[in-house]
């Protein structure tokens, strides 16, 4: 009896599995509106911002995935935090985007459905410093649809964003990040 | 063989450093043909007296507390002027991201001003490049003070009133630079002297230079035409600094003129630099977000 349900549990996940590869080939992945938050807590101030213009392309072939952010698609709940991140912290004028270019660490079965911790290692640029840096994340796999989510820090002095001690407004040392993506196949 | 095994792992990780920026290249290749709007040509809305092209946002609401003081060349008695102060408190707020309206009163000549602004045209880069930025600017003074003599005959409401026109043009020329033209026309119903015109053309030139992503140095000079010589007017001249605080900008300049609205300062500058009949003074900016996003906890 035990060996009949093993049996049609394995039975269940192959034909699962085959129906998850119909879905999701390997291939090329992206998204033009993924959703980038980052928040600076300190007890005086908490400021938020989100980035919905956010690109994402994923080679689920290779596992090479670049990510690609406007500064200026922030938006900001008080317009002259916008322009003082623009002005003052990004220089966005002079360094337009942030963007992470990198490869998965893990070698996933994009043809399976599931959830997974993943992490990617790779070149993450902002204010125009390159670091190299692991960031982790869960990505979910659901026939044709693959969603990223990831979560980490990013350390102003990391990247020479300097906050002058005459600014009012607290601002934290280090910057808590947030993402969504959703991808979808990449049609050229 | 040896050479060969070299090679491949040498030019392993040039390929896949090659491979992960074409995917970037490949999201960058999405994004170049984009217009960007040149954001920020001044900090604040006005040069330092006069106006400058931004404009309050929309649902900002921008406080702004103004002091001038007295002259300088009035001594030590009176504190090299800083016993005396005019004030002027405006109420400017952002119907849209280009349209503002304002409300001021100032001490001198107990003047109510009330202005509309409006962003015509805005400078942009990339894909579609519009050099410069032009704002319209409409304003309407009542001056309120009573008579101050008997042989003053009391002006009616009609002689109250003023109005002033402008086109404010700028171009930001680098991060660092911007200049701004403003050619301007103020009507007086019943100007202050005997022997004035009532309408004045006026040239308004004025310009910013960072120093520091923060600091600002402005200047401003208005050249304006009159018929009359013999009247004791002279030409606004003013001299600045801008700091900005994030939240705050403090606007701290020398300038011969003691109004801070239009009408007062191109029309009624009594002051000479030459004289150092110069008034320090200051303008504080808080803006206000009344933006229903803003109330939202993160």
């Amino acid at each position: 009896m035990k060996r009949h349900i093993v049996l049609s549990v394995i039975f269940l996940i192959t034909i699962l599995g085959i129906a998850g590869r119909t879905f999701a080939q390997g291939g090329m992945f992206a998204t033009a509106t993924g959703n980038t938050r980052f928040s600076s807590a300190t007890p005086l101030e908490n400021i938020d911002a989100e980035n919905r213009k956010t690109q994402v392309l994923l080679n689920t072939t290779t596992g090479e995935i670049a990510i690609r952010m406007t500064m200026r698609d922030f938006v900001f709940p008080n317009k002259l935090m916008r322009e003082h991140f623009n002005e003052n912290y990004m220089e966005s004028a002079k360094f337009p985007t942030g963007t992470f270019s990198g490869k998965l660490d893990q070698t996933i079965d994009f043809t399976k459905d599931g959830s997974y911790d993943a992490s990617a290692t790779g070149s993450f640029t902002v204010h125009g410093v390159a670091k190299t840096r692991t960031i982790k994340g869960k990505l979910k796999i659901e026939g044709s649809k693959i969603t990223i989510n990831s979560d980490f820090e990013v350390a102003l002095t990391d990247h020479k964003i300097e906050v002058p001690s005459i600014v009012f407004v607290k601002i934290a040392q280090s910057i808590k990040v947030k993402s969504e993506y959703i991808l979808s196949p990449y049609k050229k | 063989m040896k050479a060969l095994r070299l090679a491949i792992i040498l030019l392993f990780p040039v390929t896949i450093l090659h491979a992960q920026n074409d995917l970037l290249g490949e999201l960058n290749k999405l994004d170049s043909n984009t217009t960007v709007p040149v954001e920020a040509t001044f900090k604040s809305t006005r040069i330092i007296n006069g106006h400058s092209v931004e404009t309050v946002k929309k649902n900002h609401m921008d406080f702004r507390i103004s002091h001038r003081f007295g002259r300088l060349n009035s001594g030590s008695y009176q504190l090299y002027g800083l016993d005396q102060a005019t004030l002027r408190l405006g109420f400017e707020y952002g119907i849209t991201d280009d349209l503002m309206i304002g409300v001021g009163r100032s001490t001198e000549q107990k003047a109510f001003d009330f202005f509309a602004k409006y962003r015509l045209l805005k400078q942009t880069s990339g894909a579609r490049v519009i050099p410069i930025s032009v704002t319209l600017f409409a304003s309407s003074a009542i001056r309120t003070l009573r008579p101050v003599s008997d042989e003053e005959i009391p002006r009616t409401f009609q002689n109250k009133l003023t109005y002033v026109y402008q086109a404010l043009i700028a171009r930001k020329f680098s991060e660092k630079l911007s200049l701004q033209i403003t050619p301007t026309y103020l009507y007086r119903n019943l100007p202050e002297l005997t022997g004035e015109e009532r309408g004045l053309f006026s040239l308004g030139l004025g310009g910013r230079l960072k120093i520091s992503k923060r600091v600002s140095v402005n200047a401003e000079y208005f050249w304006t035409a009159r018929n009359n010589s013999a009247l004791p007017y002279h030409d606004s001249m003013a001299l600045g600094v801008d700091i900005d605080t994030g939240g705050h900008v403090f606007q701290l300049h020398f300038t011969n003129s003691l109004g801070m609205i239009e009408k007062q300062f191109i029309g009624e500058t009594t002051g000479s630099w030459g004289k150092g009949d110069v008034h320090y003074g200051f303008n504080i900016s808080r803006t206000f977000s009344f933006d229903k996003k803003s109330k939202r906890k993160g």
